[in-house]
């Protein structure tokens, strides 16, 4: 049989469509047009099914109870760590930390890694296109441990400029901690090469990973990174649950993060002895029910196929960079040449604010202000921008509904 | 403002004008020409002392005391805001503290724009009403009894 037969050439997304339960709904009496996708993305009902399923069927805590529904729970809450294992290339299942999401991963690293190894005068390398969630952190330790952060430039693209980044790249070089994916400008940074270059200072690599772990095929071993973080809600998952990837020596050799249940081999009032990998990282009961219906999400993501989302995905960029140039006063930020799913934009004399209430008003949802990016902002001299972003689910219906309300927009704030 | 309308007067002026709008373009439509038609705020008086913390744009308020009443002036960079200030400053610029403290302001439910209240960190029109009446509480523990000069 040819397989390749039965399978459609492009994507049946009003099928996809019918899945997301929330796509059906008004707002403001129009249907809704959800473009806040970097935000968070909308669920599929086998998501909602399988948290549902889980507290209807099977709630349990955890890893130590022996009866039935304990172990129902801890066989399924350890199936999503396989399944992420896999869907990231990891070598092995104990590289998989479950955290709450992106930012306690970066905070994980930078409170236990980063508190051991980071002494004084040592250099941290972030870029000017990080979330707050990846400055913040390592502004703490920087300031704790008198350790240097170092920023890479961008240009007005949006691209690192690598040139510099070698500059700066020393043997003073710790830590190099790069977002893999813009979350305001959807550039792509070249992670494998940057990776490399640090590796070769000795530098370890932190790649912050919540925008491009949706998008992009994510193979953390071929990578090269020693730590990769993302959430499960930009992956049409639940929130509260993310993962931290690990390489296991590093781990092994980490301090542990909190202290509790879970995370213990021994405890006596004089010493406690930690548990292995991935438990010594997981204190205290975790979020079950979200960490299993992960799996479901993560699921719905490979039965359609990464590259074929990518491939919708990037039609919409390219159609809506072209449609959106052709009204008047509106100018695209970021315009890397390697860029996915996003497009931040501002309109001359139109303050964000007033095009995100507007759109709004119209059933459209997009973000708008500085998008947890405030140093990228500068660099721009912009407060902010309105950005819209794409997922499996989005048309090019919805674009030209997009397109015809910015255009009343402009016409109503000249 | 009109001196001839109380606070509650003014505030169902308000709320009959918006009554003639059938769909909420036309409301935004006309708070973004009350906006428009904000007299801008002079340059030097938007500083970081008098910007109203917790929006998403930046707005300036300041506020005037003359024979026991504010007096304010204000500004953003964003349309919307600024529509939504212009109508505050008319229910309660040139009232006394204590009319001003009192207010209940339910107009902004009214004509339907609880989310600009509800969502503090986005829009801070709730910040806004807030500082308004801060000015208002100042001034009346610094002229306890208004004087009439």
């Amino acid at each position: 049989m040819n397989i390749s037969l039965t399978i459609p050439k492009t994507l049946d997304i009003a099928a996809i469509r019918q899945e997301f339960p929330i796509l059906n709904r008004e707002v403001k009496g129009r249907p809704l047009i959800y473009l806040d996708n970097a935000a968070t993305t909308q669920k599929p009902q086998q998501v909602i099914d399988s948290i549902i399923h889980y507290y209807t069927n099977y709630n349990a805590n955890i890893h130590r109870g022996i009866h039935t529904l304990a172990e129902e729970a801890t066989a399924d809450f350890e199936k999503t760590r396989d399944v992420v294992k896999t869907f990231i290339g990891a070598g092995s299942r104990e590289e998989i930390i479950f955290t709450k999401g992106t930012t306690e991963g970066i905070n994980l690293v930078a409170y236990t890694w980063g508190r051991k190894n980071i002494k004084a005068g040592d250099e941290i390398i972030i870029s000017t296109m990080e979330h707050h969630s990846n400055i913040v952190p390592w502004q703490i330790l920087c300031e704790e441990k008198d350790a240097v952060l170092k920023v890479i430039p961008i240009n007005d693209a949006g691209e690192l400029m690598l040139n510099e980044y070698e500059k700066i790249l020393g043997p003073k070089t710790k830590l190099v901690s790069i977002v893999h994916v813009s979350n305001a400008l959807g550039t792509v940074n070249p992670v494998k090469e940057i990776i490399a270059q640090a590796h070769a200072v000795g530098a370890v690599v932190m790649i912050d990973g919540a925008q491009s772990a949706v998008h992009l095929d994510i193979n953390v071993s071929d990578m090269d990174c020693d730590f990769f973080a993302f959430s499960a809600h930009k992956l049409y998952g639940p929130t509260g649950v993310g993962v931290l990837y690990g390489k296991r020596e590093l781990l092994e050799s980490m301090p542990p993060f909190q202290g509790g249940g879970e995370m213990i081999k021994e405890v006596t009032l004089k010493k406690t002895t930690f548990n292995d990998l991935p438990y010594k990282f997981e204190a205290g009961t975790p979020n079950i029910a979200d960490v299993i219906a992960f799996k479901s999400a993560i699921q719905f993501i490979l039965s359609i196929g990464k590259e074929k989302i990518r491939k919708h995905e990037q039609e919409l960029l390219e159609y809506a960079h072209l449609e959106l140039e052709k009204i008047p006063g509106l100018r695209i930020v970021g315009k890397a040449k390697d860029k996915i799913s996003v497009v931040s934009f501002i309109i001359e004399n139109a303050h964000p604010q007033d095009i995100g209430i507007l759109l709004d008003n119209r059933g459209i949802a997009v973000r708008t202000g500085h998008h947890c990016a405030q140093p990228l902002m500068d660099r721009f001299s912009i407060p902010g921008t309105a950005r819209a972003s794409f997922a499996v689910y989005n048309t090019k219906y919805e674009l030209d509904e997009l397109v015809n309300a910015l255009k009343r927009v402009v016409k109503l704030l000249s | 403002m009109n001196p001839d309308l109380s606070i509650m007067e003014t505030e169902k002026e308000i709320i009959a004008e918006f009554a003639l709008f059938d769909s909420w373009d036309d409301k935004y439509e006309y708070i973004i020409d009350l906006g428009k038609t904000l007299p801008v705020l002079d340059a030097k008086y938007k500083t970081d002392e008098n910007r109203v913390r917790g929006c998403q744009s930046s707005v300036w308020l300041v506020a005037d005391y003359k024979d026991g009443k504010l007096f304010y002036q204000a500004d953003s960079d964003a349309m919307i805001v600024k529509g939504l200030i212009s109508m505050l400053i008319r229910v309660l610029s040139g009232r006394t503290a204590d009319e001003i403290i009192e207010a209940k302001l339910d107009f902004i439910r009214e004509i339907g724009m609880t989310t600009h209240l509800a969502q503090t960190r986005s829009n801070g029109l709730l910040s806004m009403v807030k500082q308004m009446k801060h000015y208002a509480l100042a001034y009346k523990i610094k002229d306890p009894v208004p004087s009439k000069n």
